[in-house]
């Protein structure tokens, strides 16, 4: 493998700047993904510049109710704070469903959200792929692709994001916070990650160099009542075929306030949006759980061997929204 | 995992006392070294570069600005590499040209050797091996393989390819009940931990090899042959090996080591990746299978017909004999089976744990649970009903044949009488429950091997013996074996293995490793303890003996000699989702005598975890575009984790046979045999649904129609 260089930052800024120097420097958190494709030739970078020992691995409220999370924190870290798992309980049950216990005590929420697809077309350096070397086509539309996108995708590339931390996040209106050598900036999680359109390789709305320095989540009453159900075709260890997170308030029998993401299905953790327009204010029962889940994937354009995604995900939608209708009315 | 502790002073022998592994503490500790962690001064490291078509010629291997990258020493290819000898019979027939590297410019496959870079380090090496332009000559490639493909024909193995009697049509037309079905396996890998790893050095005119391999004396005869040396200057070790499961034996690592190491006069080591390992190392061929049953009303079978197609490369003939199990199993007065391949632009696959047994099983006892259904008969008593006397093909006695036995004992342990045969009426919260039973069988054959013991001067022994421990606790094994043959404890007793100086002996392989070396190591150990006069002194030197049990091996009386067992599997099944969790199996085996109970359960439930995988994990996929793999390494290729893997319980019955010397059947693969099926006729009872292919993925179960009511 090639050779390169190691530099551990001390400070933000200092970190900005060593990236900022070298177009070929990559910022190096827990390694769980990047050092992988570094072996398999995906990435090779010249410097990797580790950002785990930065003052970054805080959890902690804000003063208008959110919660800040710092980019540093390990995932084993975030998914057993007191905080979240009392207000956002379906993200540290996403983040446990994720991976090993090895890998969480390893992985960081900045690198979290921006892990790479595990399409094996793309991590196969010997075979085509749109995202790692643009143009070059996506032979999974007429391959391998029982695990790819039924949402969202396009011509040009079918992956899907692996993140179960992300789908959680998407739920709950996360923030990403990061820092250029310009300045800080931020962006809501529904627009961090790109359309996929004629640009696969272009994944998220980070300006080029920036380092994620935290995430944050706005207060939202409905999220203590959350749950995060993953699919997977192991009962471990394994990326998900199909996941949701969602957030129930029912009153009175009707849906008062809810949100809906699913995992596994799209290029991004993909907002149910159109699921919940068509809850707010239904019924909270089976029949209005499986209406919302048609609506929303409508949109669904399955592959030849992906199809079973739709009916997964329906019936994930009707059993977790079930599940947590019946948890209120107790 | 329960331990226990070592004996140090056996009450009736150490055989059939559990003892912990006599080299676990080096492993747990790291101290054990693997082949590709042992130091060697002035080593360089070849790292392999595999081709990216499928068919086709190599045109052109651009050496020149590889050779001018940072501590590069050579590269080797078709157009400079020393020619080797590959018109020869090895033990296991003719070598597989795969591992012959580097001697034509043909490319028969994703994955095939092209070249070698050699360099100081190994980074160095990957780093060119992955920079080097091979330019090809591409042809078109077939990889799909189908029960339908027009390419297949029958081929003989280890076994003949076609058995025959009676007249099946009729016999199938006369038949009240007929189950017709096809069954298929997919592509799977041994996925063993320690990647196949191996450093060659001329040291004094011999050839000096550290490898991983399943059989030093094996691998060193066919380096010996291809490479035209007189066997006794070629020197094989093997101490510690992190799982073969078959697939370690002569690869390319090893002949592509020799020939670095003799070009550059300094040691040579080859590692290989995981993804190289995909398509140089071996694997199950998928399987499609055909299984006609015909059978009176009372379940008694008139007609039996197995076929089995599987795949083999263009370089060599490989069969996964997957309806030799019938040839074992159920008689019929019109009985067919036949092995057939079809050829490939694909690796050539191998041996890997229980060939022919783990697919066919699958096939033959899901089918036969499929009878039971349609005539409404208990599975095991439809088994009973079936039991031959003797082998259904061959016509010779069974040396013994306690199926039934353990079936009974496994009943009565898992609870099976109470069991409604009806499915999908069991519900627990989201779940389907629902329970499956399957048989099992695994031949028990030895094969000739030689071994010394040696009495030392401080009264401890030490025993020399060419044998192979893959992970089977066979070290431990035979440390017994000798203690209790000389009448010691075990802790005097010292166990040298993997070396193919301490001449012939058998592989690890087909379940007989241990049979075969405890009898050369008990036949030497007997005839020391008789040589040794009570109080008489030892020389400094010792006293050795050593054995040879070819005769005696070759003296047994034909029969069939095969292990037996009943599986029992309890699953969970969420239609809604597709998933599938195993909440409970058991498997009661008869399986001869066993010598170390703590590594013998260890080595069946290992087997029948493996089963759980197959059954609902294990699938390597084909990209029929590229014809290389998709997703080749073990995050692709999904494995059972400890998750998936829930109370898994082993136990035996006694299997006497006192016509043999050892008594010892073997019991590294009939674990696996018959424990897919177990876990897919239980898919059935949760479900009423029949999963005839593997593995029974999400989205298959989410598919399919269930009979049960909706979710």
């Amino acid at each position: 493998m090639k050779e390169f260089g190691y530099r551990r930052a001390s400070d933000v800024s200092g970190a900005v700047a060593l990236l900022d120097a070298d177009p070929e420097a990559r910022f190096l958190g827990g390694g769980t993904n990047l050092v992988d494709l570094m072996k398999t030739g995906v990435e090779r970078p010249a410097l990797l510049v580790d950002v785990r020992e930065l003052p970054l691995d805080g959890i902690e409220s804000t003063e208008d109710g959110a919660l800040r999370i710092g980019a540093t924190v390990t995932n084993s870290d975030l998914a057993a704070h007191p905080e979240v798992r009392r207000r956002y309980p379906a993200l540290a049950q996403a983040v446990l469903a994720g991976a090993s216990g090895q890998l969480r005590n390893m992985a960081t929420v900045g690198g979290n959200l921006l892990q790479r697809t595990r399409c094996g077309y793309f991590t196969d350096v010997t075979k085509p792929c749109n995202k790692r070397v643009p143009g070059s086509g996506c032979p999974a539309i007429e391959g391998e692709h029982h695990n790819h996108a039924i949402l969202g995708a396009s011509g040009h590339c079918v992956a899907v994001h692996p993140s179960d931390m992300g789908v959680a996040l998407a739920a709950f209106d996360a923030v990403v916070h990061y820092e250029t050598a310009e300045g800080p900036g931020e962006s809501p999680l529904a627009e961090f990650y790109l359309p996929v359109g004629e640009t696969p390789h272009l994944e998220t709305a980070l300006p080029p160099g920036a380092l994620i320095t935290g995430v944050t989540l706005p207060p939202a009453a409905v999220a203590a009542r959350s749950r995060y159900r993953k699919v997977r075709e192991r009962a471990s260890y394994a990326f998900a075929i199909g996941s949701i997170a969602a957030a129930l308030d029912v009153r009175d029998g009707v849906v008062h306030d809810v949100r809906l993401a699913f995992g596994a299905v799209a290029s991004r953790p993909w907002r149910a949006r159109t699921a919940e327009r068509a809850l707010l204010g239904a019924p909270a029962d089976a029949g209005a759980f499986a209406a919302a889940a048609d609506a929303e994937l409508a949109a669904a354009e399955p592959l030849p061997h992906n199809g079973y995604k739709v009916t997964l995900m329906r019936n994930l939608v009707v059993a977790v929204l079930t599940q947590l209708a019946e948890e209120a009315a107790r | 995992m329960t331990t226990a502790p070592i004996r140090t002073t056996p009450a009736k022998g150490a055989v059939g006392t559990a003892h912990t592994r006599v080299e676990g503490r080096d492993k747990v500790t790291g101290a054990a070294r693997y082949a590709g962690e042992i130091p060697f001064a002035d080593l360089a490291h070849g790292w392999l570069a595999l081709s990216t078509v499928a068919r086709g010629r190599v045109s052109s291997v651009e050496t020149a600005p590889v050779l001018a990258m940072p501590g590069v020493l050579a590269v080797l290819h078709h157009g400079n590499a020393p020619r080797v000898e590959t018109d020869y019979i090895g033990i296991l027939g003719k070598p597989d040209p795969t591992a012959a590297v580097f001697q034509h410019d043909r490319v028969p496959h994703v994955g095939w050797p092209v070249a070698m870079v050699v360099a100081e380090t190994p980074e160095q090496a990957r780093e060119a091996a992955e920079a080097l332009v091979v330019r090809y000559e591409e042809e078109p490639h077939d990889v799909a393989f189908s029960g339908d493909h027009p390419g297949a024909y029958t081929l003989d193995s280890f076994m003949p390819a076609v058995t025959e009697k009676g007249d099946l049509e009729p016999a199938l037309a006369a038949s009240a009940v007929v189950v017709d079905e096809e069954y298929t396996t997919p592509e799977e890998h041994h996925a063993m931990m320690e990647p196949h790893a191996a450093t060659a050095r001329w040291d004094g005119g011999r050839l000096d090899v550290v490898d991983s391999n399943q059989g030093t004396g094996w691998v060193a005869l066919e380096l010996a042959k291809m490479f035209s040396l007189d066997p006794a200057s070629v020197r094989v070790r093997s101490e510690h090996i992190g799982g073969g499961f078959g697939s370690k034996g002569l690869r390319a690592h090893q002949v592509a080591a020799v020939m670095g190491t003799t070009l550059l006069q300094r040691p040579v080591r080859v590692v290989m990746t995981r993804r190289q390992m995909f398509s140089l190392t071996g694997y199950r061929s998928p399987t499609a299978q055909r299984v006609r049953l015909g059978a009176d009303a009372d379940g008694r079978l008139l007609a039996l017909e197995h076929r089995a197609l599987s795949l083999t490369s263009t370089v060599h003939e490989f069969v996964e004999p997957s309806a030799g199990v019938a040839r074992v199993m159920y008689d019929a007065d019109a009985h067919r089976t036949a092995n057939e391949v079809v050829r490939l632009d694909v690796p050539t696959p191998t041996f890997m744990r229980a060939p022919g047994e783990a697919p066919g099983s699958f096939a033959l006892e899901a089918a036969l649970d499929e009878l039971a259904e349609k005539c409404g008969i208990d599975p095991i008593e439809l088994r009973v009903r079936n039991e031959p006397d003797r082998g259904p093909v061959s016509g010779l006695p069974f040396s013994s044949r306690r199926l039934l036995a353990c079936f009974r004992e496994g009943a009565e342990r898992f609870g099976w009488a109470d069991r409604d045969p009806r499915p999908g009426l069991r519900r627990e919260g989201r779940w389907l429950l629902g329970t499956g039973t399957a048989a099992a069988s695994f031949g028990a054959g030895a094969g000739p091997s030689t071994a010394a013991v040696t009495a030392e001067p401080d009264g401890s022994f030490t025993v020399r013996i060419a044998a192979a421990d893959i992970g089977t606790g066979a070290r431990t094994a035979l440390t017994l074996v000798a203690a209790d043959t000389l009448e010691v404890t075990p802790d005097r007793v010292r166990v040298r293995i993997g070396d193919s100086d301490f001449g012939p002996a058998m592989i690890a392989g087909g379940s007989m490793g241990t049979r075969s070396w405890a009898w050369a190591v008990s036949a030497a150990a007997r005839e020391l303890r008789e040589r040794l006069a009570p109080g008489a002194d030892v020389p400094p030197e010792g006293i050795t003996v050593r054995s040879d049990t070819s005769e005696a091996v070759g003296a047994l009386a034909k029969k069939e000699r095969h292990s037996f067992g009943a599986q029992f599997a309890e699953v969970a099944v969420d239609t809604g989702t597709g998933e599938v969790r195993v909440r409970r199996m058991l498997g009661i085996f008869a399986a001869g005598r066993i010598v170390n109970p703590l590594t013998a359960r260890n080595q069946l439930v290992g087997g029948m975890a493996w089963g759980i995988s197959m059954a609902l994990h294990e699938e390597a996929v084909r990209d029929r575009a590229t014809g290389g793999h998709y997703g080749a390494d073990l995050a692709g290729y999904h494995v059972a984790t400890h998750a998936d893997v829930p109370r898994v319980e082993a136990d035996w019955i006694d299997d006497p046979d006192p016509e043999d010397p050892v008594g010892i059947k073997g019991i590294g693969e009939i674990g696996i045999v018959g424990a897919a099926a177990a876990v897919a006729n239980a898919v059935w009872h949760a479900t009423g649904v029949r999963h005839r292919s593997l593995p029974i993925r999400p989205d298959r179960v989410l598919l399919a129609d269930t009979g049960a009511p909706d979710a």
